[in-house]
């Protein structure tokens, strides 16, 4: 066979080199990269999962208002203005008390810092979302609660 | 039984290969699936948000409830959600061709709400809930050098924490700043939607304690859901549409001074 290359078996086993050094990395490869890699585009899927698994602390409005639970605060705050605030809105977040009632109790709202948070007069507040001036609206040292029930503030 | 190189080889390689595809069928069976759960059904969801400015009167119980559901740093440089405020000082009669800098503030990413400041006569000002846009085509997932960020087929965009590298790159691409460095994990960190209450029927923290429902979750692939509606009914606006970068969160009223 003529040579067409002095000592071209050099590169047939550089070749050969090459071809069992790529094997090499796609073995590798299928014990490093996750199964579930690429099943919906360049990501492992299982972290979709994963993801879902983590812990709820809010448990939405929809667990307060059951029968024997919250049924009354929950009827009165559907009659009023506040009838579309979150019960955890103010609360805080009670999943735990939602899942054992009688292990977790909802923190006490600090009724003056709570209302003040939402209805100090602010100039970049909706000019039709009803605000006062702190100070001179509430006469004295006196709790908002006093004058106004949180859960029917217009009553 | 003797082998030469070749026979070797072959025989090896095999070896090796069988290994690798019973591991990798054993890896399927060990694994929980998304799309196996029986509540839902990663194909028919498309989420997006609809915020209205016009509504949000800055208390900031969302950045408090997501700071409280996703175990967030208390820090407001970590912040997954945060209010800011805009004042745009009035235009001068005298000289309108003078450029005009809004004034923008968030104490505290605005978790304790905002303190009253002396008002600028003539100026407009108002607040704007931001958070992850979750882009159709976000700049933040195509710059991941190793595949751990992601927009999954249900258009949130997460990151797999098992698999960040903290390389940091994401949290310089994103043109909103929706990122944040963990120092707990040594990860990217984001708003993930509150894939952990969507994907289970329930709304995000931030829409959940929202009292003004300045904030709506919708499901864009449910016909039936009332963000269409709203899309529809408002003139609404994304964050920087100049960049093209698909952002799925909706603002109604958006001023044109917000960046």
């Amino acid at each position: 066979m003529p040579q067409r290359f002095r000592d071209a078996e050099h590169l047939v086993r550089l070749v050969l080199l090459m071809f069992v050094g790529v094997l090499l990395f796609l073995v590798i490869r299928t014990f490093f990269v996750p199964a579930d890699f690429g099943e919906f585009g360049h990501f492992r899927a299982g972290t979709l999962q994963d993801i879902r698994n983590l812990p709820l602390h809010y448990a939405s409005r929809g667990s307060c208002g059951e029968a024997d639970c919250h049924e009354e605060e929950a009827a009165a705050l559907a009659s009023d203005t506040h009838a579309k605030v979150g019960c955890e809105s103010c609360h805080g977040a009670l999943a735990a008390h939602a899942a054992d009632p009688k292990l977790a109790k909802a923190a006490t709202v600090e009724a003056n810092v709570l209302c003040a948070r939402c209805h100090a007069s602010l100039a970049a507040r909706p000019k039709d979302f009803p605000q006062v001036e702190i100070e001179t609206h509430r006469e004295g040292e006196g709790e908002c609660t006093e004058c106004h029930d949180s859960h029917e503030p217009t009553s | 039984m003797s082998l030469d190189r070749r026979e070797f080889l072959a025989k090896g390689t095999m070896f090796l290969l069988l290994t690798g595809a019973a591991s990798r069928a054993w890896a399927f069976i060990e694994q929980g699936r998304p799309q196996d759960a029986p509540d839902y059904d990663i194909a028919l969801h498309w989420w997006a948000m609809y915020i209205d400015i016009e509504k949000c009167i800055g208390c900031g119980r969302c950045v408090d409830a997501c700071k409280v559901e996703n175990d967030v740093l208390p820090e407001a440089y970590y912040s997954r959600t945060w209010v800011e405020r805009y004042i745009i000082p009035p235009i001068d009669p005298a000289d309108p061709m003078a450029e005009i800098l809004p004034i923008v503030d968030s104490p505290n990413a605005g978790r304790d709400g905002f303190p009253a400041v002396p008002a600028i006569a003539g100026a407009k000002s108002f607040f704007v809930p931001k958070l992850c846009n979750h882009c159709a085509d976000s700049p933040c997932t195509q710059v991941c050098p190793v595949g751990a960020t992601f927009r999954g087929p249900d258009g949130v965009v997460l990151i797999d924490k098992t698999w960040c590298v903290g390389c940091r790159y994401c949290i310089q691409a994103c043109p909103y700043g929706c990122r944040y460095f963990d120092p707990r994990t040594n990860t990217a960190d984001k708003c993930t939607l509150c894939y952990h209450r969507i994907t289970k029927g329930l709304t995000t923290a931030c829409c959940e304690v929202c009292p003004t429902q300045a904030r709506v979750l919708g499901n864009l692939r449910n016909p039936d859901d009332p963000i269409h509606q709203l899309l529809k009914e408002h003139n609404v606006q994304v964050l920087k549409p100049n960049l093209a970068t698909g952002a799925k969160v909706s603002y109604n009223g958006l001023d044109g001074a917000v960046r």
